[in-house]
């Protein structure tokens, strides 16, 4: 990379920031790919592989939970930080800053849609007894 | 009865301010204040279902060598404005950012010390207006503001290379020409050029109260190093100097791809000064043993705006950047972007009357210039600090030791890092400085460097 390239560099397989830390930042990815996943019961699901110019870990942004899932750097990635308390205070002044990252959430929502869709059809065909999978006792 | 326009009811009658499908926008200077304007005035009338056309007339091509495409800055992009820019979906490339500033480092009479930013990562840039000085010798990093410019015409906007030399008022409606060219009636026209610029002239003869802003000279100065020397001796790091030398404000070297750029600001900035300044021991020690003053790559002496301009705004016609208002000393690209987007987002959401830019869009220059007068304060007491060398070894004491203690609280870092790089507005600064830990630490090492026995000077 670069000696003009903005932001930090992590090497393949470092982690960026880890499910349940407490987040006080969001990313923007300049080069490479980060893969976010979460980890339940011991059990590590892979959600994503983000892009170049993709936003991660916005959520940190405007809520106060811990980070609901890993970023990991898949290949040799740079990444820049965007601090969450100077950047809200940006937003005070433009609210407009905020259009993007609100995109980026409103797309996110409809792709986690069509998937919560995509896995009820999936249950639902599996389901010998054909019942609708909201009914299902587990 | 009304029409709702974008947030705005109007009487019958009372719509010929505002932008509509088809209206016709100019933009006088191509730089960022320009370029930005116009990729956001696209922008936002996408989002409002509206198709303008926006017209950018630009003399300079910065894809040519200084002067003749360079728009003379000392070429720093702040951490505020990279995060910005991130966020608007806008990442600066490798390509045009020539080094990513991880530190800045304080020379004095007394010692040196480096600054670490907040958090270890690159977020400050340094850059070429245009392609870079005369003598440039392997084009290796492309010009900011052409890459700017380019965001806007690929966002939209038509690019057109000339000087804008006739503008008049027809009808209530603004009237454009560029050297040799036919007048074009335009729905809107926004006056985006440098203080430096002649075009400014063209403005002050069409009686509408406008006054360009209060200007001061500043130096810039190039010097070939290569890649290689400048990552040796002056690192990802910007020099500054607290020297004591009458006149002289801030000095910086900042470290660019081959070139190391030398920018004083101060009173009436001379030969005498810039030569007493280069020949001080604090500069030759962070530049190469083989470095002398002269030969020099290019250099210019630009004016920089000390006070913003009187009335930047009236029916139709509109001042963004420099020309309007623009943060003291620090951080201009980052005015340009911030008042380019207020006004576009004025113009399309409420309005081209003088009304609705006094309303909306005034509002930030006035914080700017209220901002900047808080700025005028803090530079006294830098003064000050420059003048008395025991308050010159106080400041390094107390912020050598805040950056060897990690657990430390680090008050004078962050006053003189947001100082330096103009990331945070004059007003935080200024609070910052006057939370009582800082005033009893400065306090208890100012005692310490004025006692006799406790005068040391170091390196740190």
């Amino acid at each position: 990379m670069g000696k003009g390239a903005l932001g930090k560099v992590y090497q393949p397989g470092e982690v960026i920031t880890r499910q349940g830390d407490v987040g006080d930042c969001m990313f923007v990815i300049q080069e490479g790919q980060i893969q976010v996943s979460i980890e339940q019961d011991g059990v590590v699901t892979p959600l994503r592989v983000a892009g170049e110019g993709e936003f991660v870990g916005e959520m940190a942004i405007f809520d106060r939970c811990v980070r609901s899932a890993t970023l990991q750097a898949l290949d040799e990635v740079r990444v820049l930080t965007i601090d969450k308390k100077n950047f809200l205070k940006r937003i005070h002044e433009d609210p407009s800053l905020a259009f993007r990252i609100v995109q980026t959430m409103s797309r996110r929502v409809r792709e986690l849609g069509g998937e919560l869709v995509r896995l009820k059809q999936e249950v639902g065909a599996g389901d010998s007894g054909g019942r609708a999978p909201g009914n299902q006792d587990h | 009865m009304g029409i709702f326009t974008f947030g705005k009811e109007w009487a019958v009658g009372e719509t010929e301010l505002q932008l509509k499908d088809g209206s016709k926008v100019a933009v006088i200077g191509g730089g960022p204040a320009g370029s930005f304007f116009s990729y956001f005035l696209i922008e936002m009338a996408e989002r409002a279902g509206l198709e303008i056309n926006v017209e950018i007339f630009e003399p300079r091509d910065f894809s040519c060598p200084a002067p003749a495409g360079c728009n003379m800055c000392g070429g720093i992009i702040s951490e505020t404005l990279v995060q910005n820019l991130a966020a608007e979906g806008i990442n600066l490339p490798s390509s045009i950012v020539q080094r990513g500033i991880e530190s800045y480092i304080l020379h004095m009479d007394v010692g040196s010390v480096r600054i670490e930013p907040p958090i270890q990562e690159k977020r400050i840039g340094s850059v070429y207006r245009g392609i870079g000085p005369r003598d440039i010798k392997e084009r290796k990093w492309g010009s900011f503001d052409l890459h700017i410019e380019q965001l806007a015409a690929d966002r939209g906007a038509k690019v057109t290379r000339g000087r804008v030399d006739r503008v008049t008022m027809e009808n209530g409606r603004p009237s454009v020409a560029i050297k040799g060219g036919e007048p074009q009636i335009v729905d809107l026209l926004v006056v985006a050029v440098g203080v430096n610029s002649p075009t400014l002239k063209l403005f002050e003869e069409l009686d509408i109260g406008y006054k360009p802003p209060k200007t001061t000279k500043a130096f810039i100065r190039e010097y070939f190093l290569g890649e290689k020397v400048i990552a040796e001796e002056l690192g990802a790091s910007m020099h500054v100097f607290l020297l004591n030398i009458p006149r002289l404000e801030f000095a910086a070297i900042i470290p660019k791809g081959d070139y190391a750029s030398v920018c004083l600001l101060g009173e009436a900035i001379d030969t005498k000064l810039v030569d007493e300044f280069l020949s001080s021991p604090q500069v030759k020690n962070c530049m190469p043993d083989s470095w002398s003053p002269e030969p020099r790559s290019c250099q210019c002496s630009p004016k920089i705006s000390v006070e913003g301009a009187i009335h930047p705004y009236a029916d139709r016609l509109v001042f963004v950047g420099d020309c309007g208002v623009t943060r003291l000393y620090k951080d201009g690209i980052g005015a340009a972007y911030r008042t380019a987007k207020a006004c576009a987002t004025t113009a399309v959401f409420e309005g081209i009357s003088s009304t609705d830019f006094e309303q909306h869009y005034w509002p930030l220059c006035r914080a700017i210039r209220q901002d900047n007068a808080i700025g005028k304060a803090t530079f006294s007491a830098t003064r000050v600090v420059q003048a008395l060398k025991f308050a010159r070894r106080a400041l390094l004491n107390m912020t050598a030791k805040e950056q060897k203690d990690p657990d430390r609280s680090k008050d004078m870092s962050h006053v003189l890092w947001d100082m330096f790089t103009g990331s945070a507005p004059y007003k935080d600064i200024f609070v910052r400085a006057l939370h009582p830990r800082f005033i009893s630490r400065l306090g208890w090492e100012l005692l310490a460097s004025a006692l006799p026995h406790r005068r040391q000077d170091h390196l740190h």
